[in-house]
């Protein structure tokens, strides 16, 4: 299985955010999607940074795609989802409104955050053009399996969610915005504080959820280290790795060990949780009762 | 044009009384998980939607079959039968979210009228009419996240009907974007047609105060003899930072009976009331009022004031997203 990593879901400086793509093309990963999936308010502070990531990474020898918005609702967001096809490289659909833009023959990935749940779907996307699919992250193995063999009849790429937040929600509504008092219009980027979202507790003070904006994520970090091998045989083609503000380039090397074989998936996990400190994991999604489950120690 | 009123019917009683008390529309589902109110002891055996539909098309009122929750890998028949059943039933449009289901409803079954669900959480004119082009789609059911102002625009650029919520439950999420219950549960909107399912919520009571949790987490507290609400995970009690409250959304219902002369301004055809779980006597009492409101506003009456007051009562309500400040 290859890595592929997703867009920065949240709202860093530029200066880190461009940081983050030069690192990356000297990780061993494939393939980078970037651009903005959460909120259209953040692009202006690191839009002009974009173009000198997309060149870096392509020198690097890695593949590269733009993200779309998850949530198209405004006119100026219509136009720079329009706008996207026009950038030159490759283009990761996060809301069908993308594909009312698609130009003739363009061929496309698909994010997570597009509900393909079965194989009528994934084969009126491959229809349209769809080449690479990344699953969404709420599906478990057993539907994985089905739509992987399905996708291989069409020569569409499957990925999975493989580590980090798990996008769970997204809202017209800012909660960064809210939790100060303040509208979304108004919102004076409360979000920018958090580079890995605002941690949400239970009333009993126990980590569920993280705030981001106008999205909400779990508190755990999902990780597929014990799912590696069904993954595999499966015939899923990429792990999806979300990038955090630190220590991420050494997490992707990680899970290259891992996938090489060289990490064992608990010694994998132990590895990754030294990274970040109260790290909790998750992989309930793909083989536990629900999501918020972990199949480790 | 009078706008239509769109009724909710979990039960076969339910959609007689709503269609007695006057609704121009029921929306209904079958008894599974091919719909998104997938709750026990509610919705339509096959017999019952066949005698269902009779009935109201006896009356002069239409019926809309929910079918919109995305099939499962593997088990698509499952969703496939529902349509087919749908239209042998007589249905006069069924409603659909998944595109793989759109697109074997289209290919299948072209003469039976198709809306997009407000699960597809369609947001902007290009991707309804992207939605329209590619199924045939007639009319969409828009997702809670829209201003009034941001529902004129959509409508100046489709010539797909719209359908808006006015009353009842309020989802503060884009539907069908949404796993917070999964994450919790393991159950889902999008997979099992149930949010906070209530065989995961548990009550704790504990020095005077009563906890509710849902999966296990505990999202509300209450003294315990004050009233209880339901642990839905969008509108429970959390922290964060400093804060904290209901940092998502408060316990609230959706009313936008007041926006009803904004709305049909906007180029609304139809006014949706959510509720499918809700009790025959609610359906129709709400159902009289919206349909009182819809009419009076067609004989350029004015509009009666507050006549579901006592069906919010003891409960907070809100206008969501159409009031621009609420986001």
């Amino acid at each position: 299985m290859e890595l592929t990593v997703g867009p920065n879901q949240f709202f860093w400086k530029s200066d880190q955010w461009a940081a983050l793509y030069n690192d990356l093309a000297d990780a061993p990963v494939d393939r980078v999607v970037l651009g903005e999936v959460v909120c259209s308010k953040r692009l202006p502070f690191y839009q002009d940074r974009i173009p000198e990531a997309i060149s870096t990474l392509l020198a690097a020898g890695k593949q590269v795609s733009l993200t779309s918005l998850a949530l198209v609702t405004l006119k100026r967001e219509r136009k720079l989802t329009e706008q996207l096809f026009e950038m030159g490289v490759g283009i990761e659909v996060n809301d069908l409104t993308a594909l009312a833009y698609l130009p003739q023959d363009t061929a496309f990935s698909v994010g997570p955050l597009v509900n393909v749940y079965n194989e009528s779907t994934l084969k009126w996307l491959a229809a349209h053009g769809a080449t690479r699919i990344c699953l969404p992250p709420e599906l478990p193995l057993k539907s994985i399996q089905v739509l992987a063999a399905a996708a291989k009849d069409l020569d569409v790429a499957i990925e999975v969610w493989g580590y980090g937040r798990i996008p769970l929600a997204m809202s017209g509504r800012c909660y960064h915005a809210r939790l100060h008092n303040r509208t979304k219009d108004n919102c004076q980027f409360a979000c920018d504080q958090d580079p890995d979202g605002l941690e949400v507790h239970t009333l009993e003070d126990q980590p569920f959820l993280a705030m981001n904006g106008v999205q909400t994520l779990s508190d755990s970090y999902a990780c597929a280290t014990h799912q590696v091998k069904a993954l595999t045989t499966a015939g899923v083609s990429a792990l999806r790795l979300s990038p955090q503000s630190e220590d991420f380039t050494r997490l992707c090397h990680l899970f290259h060990q891992r996938m090489g074989g060289a990490l064992d998936a608990d010694t994998f996990a132990a590895n990754a949780r030294d990274l970040g400190t109260g790290m909790r994991l998750s992989d309930g999604f793909l083989s536990g009762a629900r999501g918020a489950d972990w199949s480790g120690s | 044009m009078v706008m239509e009123i769109v009724c909710p019917a979990g039960t076969p009683a339910a959609l007689r009384a709503a269609v007695r008390a006057g609704a121009h529309t029921i929306y209904c589902g079958f008894a599974d998980e091919t719909n998104a109110r997938n709750f026990p002891g509610l919705n339509f055996d096959r017999t019952e939607m066949r005698e269902g539909v009779a009935f109201a098309h006896g009356h002069g009122s239409k019926v809309l079959v929910a079918i919109n929750t995305y099939p499962r890998a593997g088990s698509e028949h499952i969703w496939h039968s529902a349509v087919s059943d749908a239209a042998s039933a007589g249905a006069d449009a069924v409603i659909l979210a998944d595109p793989g289901l759109l697109d074997y409803a289209a290919r299948h079954h072209p003469q039976l009228r198709r809306h997009l669900s407000v699960q597809a959480a369609a947001a902007n004119a290009d991707v309804i009419n992207f939605y329209a082009q590619s199924f045939g789609v007639k009319r969409v059911v828009l997702p809670r996240v829209l201003s009034v102002a941001e529902i004129v625009a959509i409508n100046a650029q489709t010539e797909v009907e719209t359908e808006v919520f006015v009353f009842g439950g309020l989802c503060v999420m884009a539907e069908g974007r949404c796993s917070l219950s999964s994450y919790a549960t393991g159950r889902s909107p999008n997979m099992n047609g149930v949010c906070s399912p209530a065989s995961h919520v548990e009550y704790h009571e504990s020095n005077g105060t009563l906890d509710a949790r849902l999966g296990g987490y505990a999202i509300h507290r209450v003294g315990k003899d004050e009233p209880a609400p339901y642990p839905t995970l969008c509108k429970g009690c959390f922290s964060a930072g400093e804060k904290s409250g209901h940092l998502f959304e408060d316990p609230v219902s959706l009313n936008a009976e007041q926006l009803i002369p904004q709305l049909q301004k906007a180029g609304v055809t139809a006014l949706k009331i959510e509720g499918r779980q809700r009790s025959r006597s609610y359906v129709a009492q709400v159902v009289r009022n919206f349909r009182a409101a819809v009419d009076a506003l067609d004989a350029g009456l004015p509009m009666p004031q507050g006549m579901l007051a006592r069906l919010s009562e003891g409960q907070a309500v809100t206008t969501g997203a159409y009031k621009k400040t609420w986001r």
